[in-house]
């Protein structure tokens, strides 16, 4: 009964969705208002419908009802309740209901929290936001319907993938859709402004929000995956080049340029139809990314199970999609007007460039993903281009953005001064190289271009401190008063310094895992040490674990260095029951500097295990860079500026010491 | 025209790339048309001579390919679809009792020992073609590729991508059993 309950929801939300992208369409092309305002009210509608068919499915898996096909193939009665309810997205099926609820979950909030928004332009949003919904409604009920009955009803179900049941990636792809699927919303905003032909400052301030939003989540989607990878995969890499994370990578790469460059056609009117683009390309990304995952075109680990016939609609959704809104821009983006002008070298010069090097990061990336593709279509089969592509196209973008990253926010808006700004940064690059040094005798001999990723680590957060300082007024103000005015600057200004630190940590922390690792593989017996960095690792023997659904050969091994016991770990070799498959858990302990990564393997011949042990320098800078991404998003998001709505400018920034580079580029 | 020609560029390259996507569809609908005649085919094996990655195991050398059907394959540590195609690698090398021989292509010999140590090493012999240059001069597009190379080290056949069950016993199979006789 819940499921045919869930199932109508689905059906009605459809009908909903339909009127919603047709009647406010109307309304507001034609001046009627009763039309126009239906917007808001269907939105709900639609988010309700979908709401209560998204509880529906969670019911009958969190009741086992077997005799729904989904249930029957994803779930099992014995599995724990984190997995009951992870097993609703962890399926072709139920991961579409997730995609659509979260569509109607950001209609429904541009609905309540865009009260301020101009209507037409707030009625023309949610119309193109429920076109979407419409496009993957029809997909589900016609190609995906997680309702199904099936008959006979089995006793018990097939169970969720051993790999698949842990925490992180339990909530992971929850985090990735608020992703990427908010990037709609930038979407819907961008083709809304294309039929009313209207690109303001006014606009851009209302679209920054929603794509800061989006983009935070994907950061946190992203970061999620790459942590399960690193903890959960047994070799410690912690990014893969597949295409399924290259998937959600190329939005996220698009999104920061749409970031930035919202920030231009905000503060300066310019920069219009580029950034109408970019919200575009962004969505368009995640669309194309959901159709390589789920159509058989590319060939992934993680990838759903493929279905060709499912491909077929998705591309004709694509088609529609992004082919309808490149359309639109190829028709009426000519129009727009750009407003103020400005030099090569200043803070919107280094916007673009900032734009220009993204942009070009995510064609690489995406040429790299879709190069087995053509290949494919030309006559081969799939393949992996795989990291030495990456790594010689990807990185060698990545420097300079990051070099440029630490002046920009220097630059004044308008006309800004190399010169000057490079002499006010004379100690920011003078300690960079000293730092460079010292990092170089510690890394000697290692790998050069870990120097490279260090020195450039080292310049960014410097060069992020250093700018904020003179935000606050140093070195005029003083230490004291530069303190002071420090906590009163705009919370944008600090979600972005945040940010940026962020990167910085992040460019150390990846040059750490991936140049800078020590490895050491033994074959171990019962009290044999092991000696990597500073640390002794002694091998105390094994001992047989017992697990929920599988049992394990867990290794005992303690830690010390300069003679003191400081971790003990335990790493485990996992054999499921129900599989047979077998997965090896690492064991991991990290101080601020550094992680000791250490995975047991063989089967015990002799009482001889072999034992690997990492070294990871950095490593934990990493996940604590992508948090500090995360934080800087959302302190940026509480800034009072975007909180009010549109409002005038805001008064305090013309209070402050230095007139031109305070209005932030946040 | 010309001031709106920007502006219909993204249209174009969309248009472009869904055709590709139609096509790759059907790529992806079809079944065993995935096999990729080699330039190579019915020539010998290149002359190369890869240093051994394992130390215990010898390279590949193409001299010890003569006397028995061999089974060459180029893999990675970093390639997705390699992972994929390794139980049946190991099936070709362990039930069906091939010379399966690994070109470790562009990788890091410690990373491919790792992988391999996690996975299992199926191969009898594996050489290190860590520049790529053996990749060159089989002309390999992408990892993993397989070739089947016979007693007189001829190659006699190529295939491009993940082995899957259906390569193996259509194609991979029958073609050693006709070979051997």
């Amino acid at each position: 009964m819940v499921a045919e309950l869930g199932h109508f929801a689905l059906i009605l939300a459809l009908f909903v969705a339909t009127l919603q992208s047709v009647i406010p369409l109307w309304g507001a092309q034609t001046g009627r208002d009763w039309a126009r305002d239906l917007a808001a009210p269907t939105a709900v509608a639609q988010f309700l419908c979908v709401a209560f068919s998204f509880g529906a499915l969670t019911y009958v898996y969190l009741i086992s009802d077997f005799s729904v096909q989904n249930v029957a193939e994803n779930s099992h009665s014995l599995k724990p309740l984190l997995y009951k309810i992870s097993g609703v997205w962890g399926n072709h099926e139920g991961s579409l209901l997730l995609w659509v609820s979260i569509l109607a979950l950001f209609g429904f909030l541009v609905s309540v929290f865009g009260r301020d928004l101009p209507p037409g332009l707030k009625s023309r949003t949610l119309s193109v936001q429920a076109m979407i919904s419409v496009g993957f409604l029809l997909f589900m009920l016609f190609t995906s319907n997680p309702f199904l009955r099936l008959f006979p009803v089995p006793l018990e179900g097939n169970d969720l993938n051993p790999l698949l049941q842990d925490p992180g990636l339990a909530i992971h792809p929850p985090f990735l859709y608020l992703g990427y699927v908010g990037c709609s919303i930038s979407f819907s905003f961008a083709v809304a402004a294309l039929i009313e032909g209207k690109v303001d400052a006014a606009w851009a301030r209302w679209v920054r929000p929603w794509t800061l939003l989006a983009w935070t989540f994907l950061t946190a989607g992203i970061a999620l995956g790459s942590w399960w990878a690193y903890y959960e995969l047994g070799w410690g890499g912690f990014w893969y080049w597949d295409p399924v994370e290259n998937a959600s990578f190329m939005p996220w790469l698009s999104a920061t340029a749409l970031l930035h460059s919202a920030i231009v056609v905000e503060k300066r009117d310019t920069l219009k139809s580029w950034t109408i683009l970019l919200a575009i390309v962004t969505f368009s990304l995640s669309l194309i990314g959901t159709f390589l995952v789920r159509s058989g075109v590319l060939n992934s680990v993680h990838a759903f199970a493929n279905d060709p016939e499912r491909g077929v609609f998705i591309l004709l959704l694509l088609v529609v999609a992004i082919g309808g809104s490149f359309a639109l821009y190829a028709w009426r983006a000519p129009d727009m007007k750009g407003g103020g002008m400005f030099r090569p070298i200043s803070r919107e010069g280094a916007l673009v460039l900032n734009n220009l090097l993204l942009s070009a990061a995510a064609a690489t990336v995406f040429l790299g993903t879709l190069y087995p593709l053509f290949l494919e279509v030309a006559g081969g089969d799939k393949v992996s281009v795989g990291p030495p592509y990456f790594n010689a196209t990807f990185v060698p973008l990545m420097i300079p953005l990051l070099i440029a990253l630490g002046i920009g926010p220097f630059l004044s808006w308008k006309r800004g001064d190399l010169f000057g700004v490079i002499q006010r940064m004379r100690f920011v690059f003078l300690i960079t190289v000293v730092v460079s040094i010292l990092a170089g005798v510690a890394v000697w001999g290692r790998d050069a271009y870990a120097l490279v990723g260090l020195a450039v680590a080292t310049w960014l957060a410097l060069a992020t401190i250093a700018e904020m300082m003179k935000r606050a007024g140093w070195p005029k103000a003083g230490l004291t008063g530069t303190w002071r005015r420090l906590w009163k600057l705009p919370r944008a200004a600090w979600g972005m310094s945040i940010a940026h630190l962020g990167v910085a940590l992040i460019v150390a922390g990846a040059t750490g895992a991936s140049m800078l690792t020590l490895e050491v593989v033994n074959s171990t017996r019962q009290g044999d040490v092991i000696e990597i960095a500073d640390y002794e690792i002694t091998f105390e023997g094994v001992r047989e674990v017992q697990g929920p659904n599988y049992a394990a050969v867990q290794g005992v091994y303690t830690a010390r260095k300069d003679d003191k016991t400081i971790w003990q770990l335990f790493p485990e070799k996992r054999r499921y029951f129900a599989t047979g498959r077998e997965t090896t858990e690492a064991a991991i302990e990290s101080n601020l500097w550094s992680d000791l990564y250490v995975v047991i393997s063989g089967d015990g011949t002799n009482g001889a295990y072999v034992t690997r042990v990492y070294h990871k320098p950095l490593v934990p800078w990493l996940w604590l860079g992508c948090a500090l991404l995360i934080v800087g998003g959302f302190m940026s998001l509480s800034d009072r500026r975007l909180r009010v709505g549109a409002p005038k400018r805001s008064q305090a920034k013309g209070n402050m010491m230095s007139p031109s580079p305070t209005q932030a580029a946040e | 025209m010309m001031r709106r020609l920007p502006f219909i560029l993204p249209l174009v390259l969309f248009a472009g790339l869904a055709i590709y996507f139609v096509f790759g569809l059907q790529r992806a609908s079809e079944v065993g048309t995935e096999f990729v005649p080699s330039a190579l085919i019915g020539k010998p094996f290149p002359e190369m001579n890869l240093a051994p990655l394992q130390p215990n195991k010898p390279g590949l050398k193409t001299a010890d390919l003569k006397g028995q059907i061999s089974v060459v394959n180029v893999f990675a540590s970093w390639c997705v679809p390699c992972r994929a195609e390794h139980p049946m690698i190991t099936r070709l090398a362990e039930k069906e009792g091939l010379n399966v021989i690994g070109l470790n292509y562009k990788d890091k010999p410690e990373d491919a020992r790792n992988w391999l140590d996690e996975l299992g090493d199926p191969y009898m012999a594996i050489g290190i073609d860590r520049d790529g240059r053996g990749g060159i001069d089989l002309g390999v597009y992408g990892v993993p590729e397989t070739y089947v190379v016979d007693q007189e080290g001829i190659i006699r056949f190529r295939h491009v991508g993940p082995i899957q069950l259906r390569h193996l016993e259509d194609d991979i199979l029958p073609l050693v059993e006709e070979l051997s006789q």
